[in-house]
């Protein structure tokens, strides 16, 4: 019965996928099957098993802290080791503000990359630039933070930082000494490490726009630009803020480069030129350092408050991203 | 009334070519840091590689020269162990998403494996902290490879699913048809035409691990000296590099420029071999 089916599907319906095909044709007796599914079965199932591991062992390494500090934990802005006292808010408003510099940075160019690669550039340099960026992906955090210590951060103070300080030194943002490293150079080298993963979903959401859009525009007239911001940008709107919410994720996490130039100083402070630190740096500086059981549980608390911002913030990219696959998907299919 | 018009189309013209104008600019803007930090790596990096490099130890703090060959060694036994952990899992899992199971179940692993590609690599650090160093009361190259294996599991699954599934339902219905147990069509049939594109999945997800330095930091640990057990702390390339770059000693500075250098090599010959393999596998499969 089922192997009658099958085929005709098959031949009549939309491409049948392996499985039905598989399923209508094997003998379910053989072991060798059963064992090799549950094997498999088994193996996929670690992706669930893995989150909540994270999730379990973050909690049982901080439920001290979390029960001796409670909510406090992420409104008190004192940090200190030595008379136990413990609050996370300084690290959070360094990972949120670091992360939106970086955001405000990345944005923009990495869309406007986007457009340039799918809609605006001679067609011969698409591959190369698009090879360059994968390039740009591939260099660990470490390496950019190397290179931010010794050749970026310099070259900000003198140059930019100076300049910013003098056009917009009256405002409390650039108020202040230039030390070198500091939250806005943290912000500047996150936006270098999440311009590739913005970039390249931007252009894979520019890409699933229908050509039908694009030849409407220029039936009306449009030129390249019109047709590239009334067809295409706007038609893809909700994708681009899923990949930049997705870009956000990265941001939040990032930790190697942004420890080396953000200056790694717990403080809340307006200027753009004093050190911050982030959640992940905190982790990454003194989790071999915590000499106490009460130490190592906030860290642990810190991680668990890391864990659940950027799985927040995943799961709502993830969404995002996905309506736009299915509904771009049966569109181009209709 | 025409001249308006014709001044307004010229104006639209003009308005489309800034747009193309200022794209180009963010384009260059995106790719300038990747020519400056390779344009630096060299420059520091060259000068300071030297054939000690890869055969001695670190040198004691304060004396000149040395090396990191036990650096470069820990890297290859980190990425050898996770690879122990993470390819068999990835790619089994990944052939079980493409191959077995109802839609709604394989869409809800796909999207938790999609989020593990989104959780911070320090996270995973903490966690195997957890796990193995407090529980062994030690920092192991256990716990480093198992950290980087964790991390590898998400980025395989993900790549093996999505060539699996290139391979056409023709090969199955051929082998099936024949007679051969499913199973063995799967490894044999359907594994083995995708193995090139599974190949490339893990040789990424290699290099991508290779740089991660965040997971070791308090699992692997670092480790001056040889190794000499696997349940001892373990020194890795990345690792070595973070320790020298933040230190105050000019030598160690220049040592951490050569060993960027080296990792980077290291990582951009894996991505050159991937896309030497991916060019012909969109001739052999698809």
């Amino acid at each position: 019965m089922e192997i009658a089916t099958a085929p005709a599907s098959k031949a009549f319906g939309p491409p049948v996928s392996p499985r039905s095909v598989a399923q209508a044709m094997a003998r379910p007796s053989r072991f060798g099957d059963k064992a090799f599914e549950w094997l498999t079965f088994a193996m996929a199932l670690t992706v669930a098993v893995l989150v909540v591991l994270i999730g379990w062992e973050l909690w049982h390494g901080s439920v001290l802290a979390i029960k001796k500090f409670g909510f406090h934990f992420l409104v008190t802005s004192t940090w200190d080791p030595v008379a136990d006292q413990f609050g996370a808010l300084p690290f959070i408003y360094g990972t949120l503000v670091s992360s939106l510099i970086a955001l405000l940075i990345a944005v923009p160019l990495g869309i406007a990359t986007a457009a340039y690669l799918t809609e605006l550039a001679p067609l011969w340099i698409r591959q190369p630039l698009v090879s360059l960026i994968e390039m740009l992906a591939a260099i660990p955090s470490v390496i950019l933070g190397l290179w931010g210590i010794f050749v970026m951060i310099p070259w900000l103070r003198d140059y930019p930082f100076a300049w910013l300080k003098r056009l917009f030194g009256w405002t409390p943002l650039f108020g202040g000494p230039i030390y070198g490293p500091c939250m806005l150079a943290g912000g500047i080298i996150i936006a270098v490490m999440i311009l590739p993963i913005i970039t390249s979903v931007s252009r894979e959401i520019l890409r699933s726009v229908p050509d039908l859009q694009r030849e409407a525009a220029y039936g009306l007239g449009a030129t390249r630009w019109e047709a590239t911001r009334i067809a295409v940008l706007s038609y893809a709107k909700k994708g681009l803020f899923g990949a930049v919410i997705l870009g956000l994720g990265r941001a939040l996490g990032e930790t190697m480069a942004v420890t080396m130039v953000i200056g790694n100083t717990p403080q809340i402070v307006a200027s753009l030129f004093q050190p911050g630190y982030t959640l992940a740096s905190v982790l990454a500086n003194e989790f071999t350092e915590a000499t106490t059981d009460i130490y190592l549980q906030a860290l642990f608390e810190i991680g668990l408050v890391l864990f659940g911002i950027t799985i927040l913030v995943n799961l709502l990219a993830q969404l995002l991203l996905r309506t736009i696959a299915t509904t771009s998907a049966t569109r181009a299919v209709q | 009334m025409h001249l308006s018009r014709a001044r307004s189309h010229t104006w639209r013209k003009i308005k489309s070519a800034l747009a193309s104008g200022i794209a180009f600019v963010s384009a260059v803007l995106v790719i300038t840091p990747l020519g400056l930090v390779f344009f630096h790596l060299v420059i520091n990096g060259a000068s300071s590689l030297n054939w000690d490099f890869f055969t001695k130890l670190p040198a004691p703090v304060g004396a000149v020269g040395g090396g990191m060959v036990n650096a470069i060694v820990g890297s290859l036994e980190l990425l050898a162990l996770a690879g122990i952990i993470g390819i068999p899992i990835g790619v089994l899992g990944g052939v079980y998403l493409a191959e077995y199971g109802s839609a709604r179940l394989n869409s809800v692993l796909r999207f938790l494996a999609d989020v593990l590609n989104g959780v911070p690599s320090i996270t995973w650090g903490v966690v195997v902290y957890g796990l193995v160093v407090l529980r062994f009361k030690s920092f192991s190259a256990y716990a480093g490879g198992l950290a980087l294996g964790l991390i590898m599991i998400p980025l395989i699954l993900r790549t093996t699913e999505e060539v699996v599934l290139l391979v056409p339902n023709g090969y199955r219905e051929a082998a099936l048809a024949l007679g051969v147990s499913r199973w063995k069509t799967i490894v044999h049939i359907v594994m083995k035409t995708a193995s090139k594109g599974i190949i490339t999945g893990i040789l990424l997800a290699l290099a991508r691990i290779g740089g991660e330095t965040a997971p070791l930091l308090f699992t692997a640990f670092g480790n001056h000296f040889w190794n000499h057990s696997l349940s001892q702390p373990i020194a890795a390339l990345p690792l070595q590099i973070f320790t020298y770059a933040i230190s105050p000693y000019d030598d160690w500075h220049r040592q951490a420029w050569a060993g960027a250098l080296v990792l980077v090599t290291g990582i951009f010959c894996v991505n050159v071999i991937v896309r030497i393999l991916t060019r012909g596998r969109t001739a052999s499969v698809v």
